[in-house]
């Protein structure tokens, strides 16, 4: 087997007297996808932020290529090939959608280059229409779009989408699961989603995470006959 | 690729500058001139502050700091050098070191904004104490006495460089002037469609997205705040050869709170806002003083307050919003 690109030790945090991360061993291997679930307040988006170096972990480690990348600066982190697109959009509000494709592309390209880029990826993902217009005024799906296409402007090995449907159509969902399998074939990707149907479009294995710590991980298929799952949805996601 | 077209903005306010650079000289009188070329001095030290605030995004409290670091730096140089080749330069170094050092404690520290607000205030205070109680002649940096309160007299002014007997004649450091702050204006333009510049403007837009995208915000506010420092210090070392004096009032609450309102008046987030709220507020400040009509202070105290409850965005950036809806208005098809 060859060296996973990504790799979770023991990894914790701690707020106060809440455990949000507790002891996950992740291990992803090179393009693969994986579907991260769990109720509000898992510990999903904790664990990316931990990943991403916005947060330091009280325990654990964190290896990339097998590269231990524990406490680096969250700048540093994104250099090494780890690319977000955070469960609420961090986006430049006054900056048009191109400004946002360009910066992301161009930390790494020469200038042609990333205006190529930026070119190339607003039409991969389908920005044409507000190309120019300021991103400050669009709607949530549409920002999340603008932020997707921002990561992959970058280039990153490594793609986390935090809920990356959210806030979209019935269509736009599907778009997007298409968009996710597409960028697959070349990058890895782990994708927190709520949105069941969405999930069952992209998903190979899937891990569970309840209370900060992994509860399952398996096929889609089991993770849906699993009675422990089915519990912890009970209720809130009644239709998984 | 796309050929990157210059606005016409900066064209037009580079124009202006240029005719105002040449035309004036022959149509006004020495005092008249003299006061343009502080106005100039002035509208530098405002596109200082212009582009760290405005662009940058970091609050600065105290950018008379490293304005009057620079005026005493060229002070003290030219006393000392009577040359002020170096003096000019070592104006620009000396804040610049010092904006960096400073920078670096408080971006390197993660000092959250309200902190680098009381903290560039606090510096800017400090020195203006400091040099207040540099009386006697116990304070002397080579044959340069301080002296206080009192400030700096007769400091020797702009020479020819390398020609130490041949002095500029307020003509010709008018001419200096106006080429200094049209090369800063044009100069920050690029910096900002630069790559760099163009970051500079995403870290004040969200920190959080640059460092995810792998751009140090850290360094980058660092280099803007420094950059700020030494257009700064230029400023001051043309202060103090304008009126060939330096004092403490250089580092005073009054000076970086018209620092301050310039930026607020003409409007954040452009530069020839800024340009535009020094020349503005300047030339008030000149008529009420001469008039004796009005408390100057108060004036400034209330345009300030003006302009922050009833224009917040300053004149620039409003001028265009007003630019927008007409244009809107016009491209709506008749009913
Ligand atoms: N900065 C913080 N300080 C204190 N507690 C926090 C902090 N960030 C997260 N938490 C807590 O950690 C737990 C996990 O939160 P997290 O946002 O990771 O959940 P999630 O799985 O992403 O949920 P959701 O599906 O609602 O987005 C929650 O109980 C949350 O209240
Ligand atoms: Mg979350």
């Amino acid at each position: 087997m060859t060296e996973p690109i990504l790799q979770t030790v023991g990894l914790s945090i701690r707020f106060g007297g809440v455990e949000a991360v507790r002891g996950v061993n992740l291990c992803l291997a090179e393009r693969e996808l994986r579907c991260l679930i769990g109720p509000n307040g898992a510990g999903k988006s904790t664990l990316f932020k931990l990943l991403t170096g916005q947060l330091q972990p009280t325990a654990g480690r964190i290896l990339f290529h097998g590269e231990d990348i524990t406490g680096d600066h969250t700048h540093a982190i994104a250099r090494r090939g780890i690319g977000i697109k955070t469960q609420v959009p961090n986006l430049f509000d006054s900056l048009t959608v191109r400004d946002h494709l360009w910066l992301a592309a161009r930390r790494t390209n020469s200038r042609p280059r990333a205006d190529a880029i930026t070119d190339e990826i607003i039409e991969r993902v389908g920005l044409g229409a507000i190309a120019g217009g300021m991103v400050g005024r669009l709607s949530h799906g549409l920002r999340q779009w603008v932020e997707l296409g921002t990561v992959l402007a970058g280039n990153p090995e490594l793609i986390l989408l935090d809920e990356p449907a959210a806030g979209m159509t019935h269509d736009e969902v599907a778009r997007t699961a298409e968009l996710v399998r597409e960028i697959n074939r070349t990058h890895a990707l782990i994708v927190v989603e709520h949105d069941m149907q969405f999930v069952r479009m992209i998903a190979r294995t899937v891990t569970v995470m309840h209370q900060g710590a992994v509860l399952v991980e398996d096929t889609m298929d089991q993770i849906l006959k699993n009675s422990a799952v089915r519990d912890i949805y009970l209720g809130k996601h009644g239709g998984a | 690729m796309k050929l990157r077209r210059v606005s016409p903005g900066i064209v037009a306010t580079a124009a202006v500058m240029v005719a105002v650079g040449l035309g004036v000289p022959l149509v006004v009188d020495q005092f008249q001139l003299l006061q343009l070329t502080v106005f100039a001095s002035m509208c530098i030290l405002a596109l200082s502050l212009g582009v760290v605030w405005g662009y940058g995004g970091i609050l600065c409290f105290g950018q008379s700091a490293f304005f009057g670091l620079g005026a005493y730096t060229y002070a003290v140089t030219a006393v000392n050098l009577a040359e002020s080749t170096l003096a000019i330069l070592l104006s620009i170094v000396v804040p610049a070191v010092f904006a960096a050092l400073l920078g670096y404690f408080m971006f390197y520290g993660r000092l959250s904004d309200v902190y680098l607000g009381v903290i560039t205030l606090s510096v800017t205070l400090i020195f203006f104490n400091l040099m207040n109680s540099t009386a006697g002649d116990a304070y002397r940096i080579g044959t340069a006495r301080l002296n206080g309160f009192n400030g700096m007299p007769s400091l020797p002014t702009f020479n020819v460089p390398g020609n130490p007997g041949r002095l500029l004649d307020p003509t010709e450091t008018f001419y200096l002037v106006m080429a200094l702050l049209l090369s800063v204006y044009v100069g920050l333009h690029a910096l900002l469609a630069s790559h760099f510049g163009r970051v500079v403007v995403a870290v004040r837009e969200n920190e959080t997205r640059c460092e995810l995208l792998g751009y140090d915000v850290r360094l980058h506010k660092l280099l803007v705040f420094t950059l700020g420092g030494a257009i700064a210090g230029l400023a001051g070392s043309l202060f103090a050869n304008w009126g060939a004096f330096v004092s403490p009032n250089v580092f005073s609450l009054s000076t970086t709170s018209q620092i301050i309102i310039w930026v607020i008046v003409g409007g954040l987030g452009t530069l020839v806002g800024p340009i535009i709220g020094c020349v503005l507020m300047q030339y008030l400040a000149t008529e009420l003083g001469t008039q004796q009509l009005a408390n100057t202070s108060l004036m400034f105290g209330i345009i300030f307050l003006a302009f922050v409850l009833l224009v917040p965005r300053g004149i620039v950036p409003s001028l265009g919003v007003v630019r927008a809806r007409l244009s809107a208005v016009r491209a709506r098809p008749p009913a």
